[in-house]
């Protein structure tokens, strides 16, 4: 699908430019889009290396293993195929609270280390699995109390009321993210039996069956870890 | 609602500096070496922030292309009838098709509409409210995937576009319901 639109979007641009003749803009606008790229990447290296810095002491101090138990209930039905007391809840419930607090610059840097502890979890690394298409659902559609930027914005062209559209926000994103977990949902049962961690056992190089998830993951995590993260370290996940 | 907004804005000031004291607090008791642990996880940080680049190159150039090209203002033109059958002020429509695509694209043209037609006319509260209960897809896609390395993201994009799709007309419906 992402190969479709990039090319959608590359052919369509090439022959809307021929026909309005913006040939030059057209050639600008591909090396402004890979400069901004690099500034956008740039911009996130601060957040990222400060945050995942933060979260692996949390993560040593056993403070994501906590969360996750106290959110139980909410991750079970949303990521049913993620073990129990797994790292990778600690961080998905940190990228929602960040999310519906409105700290953008927090949630990414969490929602990639729970890709990243997710991807741990992944028999095929090339190919999304559903637990990383409902994190990438929940963040698409992202839940947000108060629009900050928002607010900034209607307050420097002197709204009278800068703050009215918390409410129609709030009931356009909570409709947004009905949609998209009932579309995650929908596509999640349609695709049949999904590719699952423990399918791995008897197939991949190495493994051995044991009793017990966090043994399984364990190994799984161990000779997996590196893949993905540059410098990760293979943590023991028990 | 003020006092609600008020109370939110104050815990999100709070919440991060919190944050910074209470992890490394609390791991330091249960005898975490807390700065050797966290040069650990930003070393880790560094590195994935430098393999998402090519991703977000690759992105960011075929959206740049698309909206110089004119191929947006082509595609609107197109759908553009369809908005005028529900008396919706089409100069919104951009914008739900800018939203998915690029974050700083489409807050510039939310700015852009803030601007000409005033915060609190019925055109600046739904641009207003289309781009603050959405986060850019595309991005969000480009960035969290490319991060570890997935390249076959299966249904994700369809869910993804499918929940803005339903935000946008979601938010001009809510906005025509409680303004209008």
């Amino acid at each position: 699908m992402v190969n479709w639109i990039w090319l959608f979007f590359i052919v369509l641009s090439f022959v809307a430019a021929a026909a309005t003749g913006r040939m030059e803009a057209l050639t600008e606008a591909a090396f402004e889009g890979a400069k901004s790229g690099v500034t956008v990447s740039f911009g996130l290296i601060s957040v990222m290396v400060f945050w995942l810095g933060l979260m692996r002491i949390g993560e040593d101090a056993g403070l994501l293993r906590k969360i996750a138990v106290l959110l139980q209930p909410i991750v079970r039905f949303l990521f049913p195929d993620v073990p129990r007391n797994h790292p990778a809840i600690g961080y998905i419930m940190s990228n929602m609270s960040a999310n519906i607090l409105g700290l953008g610059n927090a949630a990414t840097p969490m929602g990639i280390k729970a890709m990243q502890e997710l991807q741990k979890l992944n028999p095929d690394k090339d190919t999304a699995t559903p637990a990383m298409c409902t994190l990438l659902a929940l963040n698409t559609s992202s839940i947000t109390l108060v629009p900050t930027t928002l607010i900034a914005i209607r307050m420097t062209y002197s709204s009278a009321h800068p703050a009215e559209i918390v409410g129609t926000t709030l009931a356009a994103t909570l409709v947004a993210t009905a949609a998209a977990i009932a579309a995650d949902r929908w596509y999640r049962h349609r695709s049949g039996k999904p590719p699952q961690w423990k399918d791995r056992g008897s197939s991949g190089p190495g493994s051995k069956r044991q009793s017990g998830n966090a043994e399984e993951y364990a190994a799984i995590a161990n000779d997996r870890s590196t893949i993905g993260s540059v410098g990760g370290k293979g943590e023991v996940v028990v | 609602m003020r006092s609600l907004y008020e109370w939110i804005t104050a815990l999100s000031a709070w919440i991060i500096p919190l944050m910074i004291v209470f992890i490394p607090l609390y791991a330091a008791f249960r005898k975490v070496p807390v700065y050797e642990t966290f040069l650990s996880g930003a070393q880790e940080g560094f590195g994935t922030a430098i393999n998402i680049i090519p991703h977000l190159v690759g992105m960011m150039v075929a959206i740049s292309m698309f909206r110089a090209s004119g191929a947006m203002d082509m595609l609107a033109s197109l759908i553009k009838p369809l908005f005028d059958q529900f008396s919706i002020p089409s100069e919104v429509l951009p914008l739900g098709m800018l939203r998915p695509l690029t974050g700083a694209g489409s807050l510039a043209f939310t700015t852009e509409l803030i601007k000409t037609f005033g915060p609190d006319s019925m055109i600046g509260r739904i641009a207003s409210t289309i781009q603050g209960s959405t986060d850019t897809t595309l991005y969000v896609l480009t960035v969290y995937f490319g991060a570890v390395g997935i390249r076959r993201s299966r249904y994700a994009l369809k869910v993804g576009l499918f929940s803005d799709l339903v935000g946008f007309i979601a938010a001009i419906i809510i906005c025509l319901f409680v303004f209008g």
